[in-house]
């Protein structure tokens, strides 16, 4: 039987609600620190569309409470949203076929969230001629989910307790994405030279560790999976 | 630079990011050294934003065990390895943070 595009739209939102039991707590602290850090209520609130990246967003707003120069700003967010790249390339070959105005609403809607969902989605599931509805049902439950997390955060803000740890689900949340995909010795090498060079390099002004800790963790990667060969 | 500025700019780099392979599909060879990198990005960039939230909370490198954070991290990493779920990873590493005395 082939699925309809609104049961394939509806599959990929229901498949991604578990997920903004996570996203939620994660959009409230993100408006609040936006406004803390400096954000009007209006970028606070523009940025969860025009970068809708929720780590890229911490980040960005932690570098502008730190007075960070704007190059500086770019290139750390571009490291940070740089494993899309890594969502796109696993997504290219499915949505090869669609036209031209799918494949920007799906690269816009491309999140980890939103990725873990589709690669987890077995392929015998994943074969219908509507299966691009299922894509956008999940892309969109979460774009909702965190325009209103956000939004319920700008207009919190202040008012949230500060001796709640909401920010703590950031970490719990990459740990919850990465530590599954350490599947082999190559990625737990990865793994292990990024958080050391993390710490090494933590002292470095506006993040840059951040930068350094990654680029020396894919660098590992890349050279024990056989470098230029 | 305006702040609208550098957000701008950090859109037009991720949604370019996001879009890479998905328009040059068919179009655009990229170089296999460069495709091979791609599986060590989430794992290079997430490890180096989580591991000093987890060992250096408040700046400094604080190995003890009344470090709730890293307990919790480390809870969250055992139960990320084994249920596989982020529900239920954020669930307890929650759960240990707010019950571990410190």
């Amino acid at each position: 039987m082939i699925a309809s595009a609104s049961r394939e739209f509806q599959a990929g939102a229901l498949a991604l609600a578990p997920l903004l039991i996570g996203v939620a707590p994660f959009g409230m602290i993100y408006g609040a620190l936006a406004l803390s850090q400096g954000l009007s209520p209006a970028a606070a609130l523009a940025m969860s569309s025009i970068l809708f990246a929720g780590s890229a967003q911490f980040l960005f707003c932690q570098l502008l409470g730190a007075g960070a120069p704007a190059t500086v700003t770019v290139a750390e967010v571009g490291l940070l949203n740089l494993r899309h790249a890594l969502y796109s390339a696993a997504l290219a070959p499915r949505v090869a076929h669609l036209p031209r105005r799918w494949k920007l609403a799906l690269a816009y809607l491309l999140t980890d969230e939103a990725y873990a969902v589709i690669a987890r989605r077995e392929t015998a599931h994943d074969t219908g001629p509507h299966r691009h509805w299922f894509y956008l049902g999940a892309g969109l439950a979460l774009w909702g989910g965190w325009q209103l997390s956000t939004a319920g955060g700008v207009l919190l803000g202040a008012r949230l307790p500060a001796d709640w740890p909401l920010d703590f689900a950031l970490p719990l949340t990459f740990i919850a994405i990465v530590v599954p995909l350490i599947r082999n010795r190559t990625m737990l090498a990865v793994a292990a030279v990024s958080g050391i060079v993390a710490l090494l390099a933590a002292g470095l002004p506006f993040k840059l560790g951040l930068l350094v800790a990654a680029l020396a963790g894919m660098a590992v990667g890349w050279r024990l999976a056989g470098g230029v060969r | 630079m305006s702040v609208w500025l550098t957000m701008a700019l950090c859109g037009v780099a991720t949604f370019i990011i996001r879009l890479s392979f998905i328009a040059a599909e068919g179009k655009v060879a990229f170089p296999p050294g460069f495709r091979r990198v791609l599986p060590f990005i989430p794992v290079a960039t997430l490890t180096a934003l989580v591991i000093p939230e987890l060992l250096m909370p408040r700046g400094v490198l604080w190995l003890a065990w009344d470090n709730a954070r890293l307990m919790a991290g480390v809870a969250a990493i055992a139960i990320a390895a084994t249920t596989r779920s982020v529900l239920w990873t954020l669930v307890g590493g929650f759960v240990v943070l707010g019950v571990w005395p410190s």
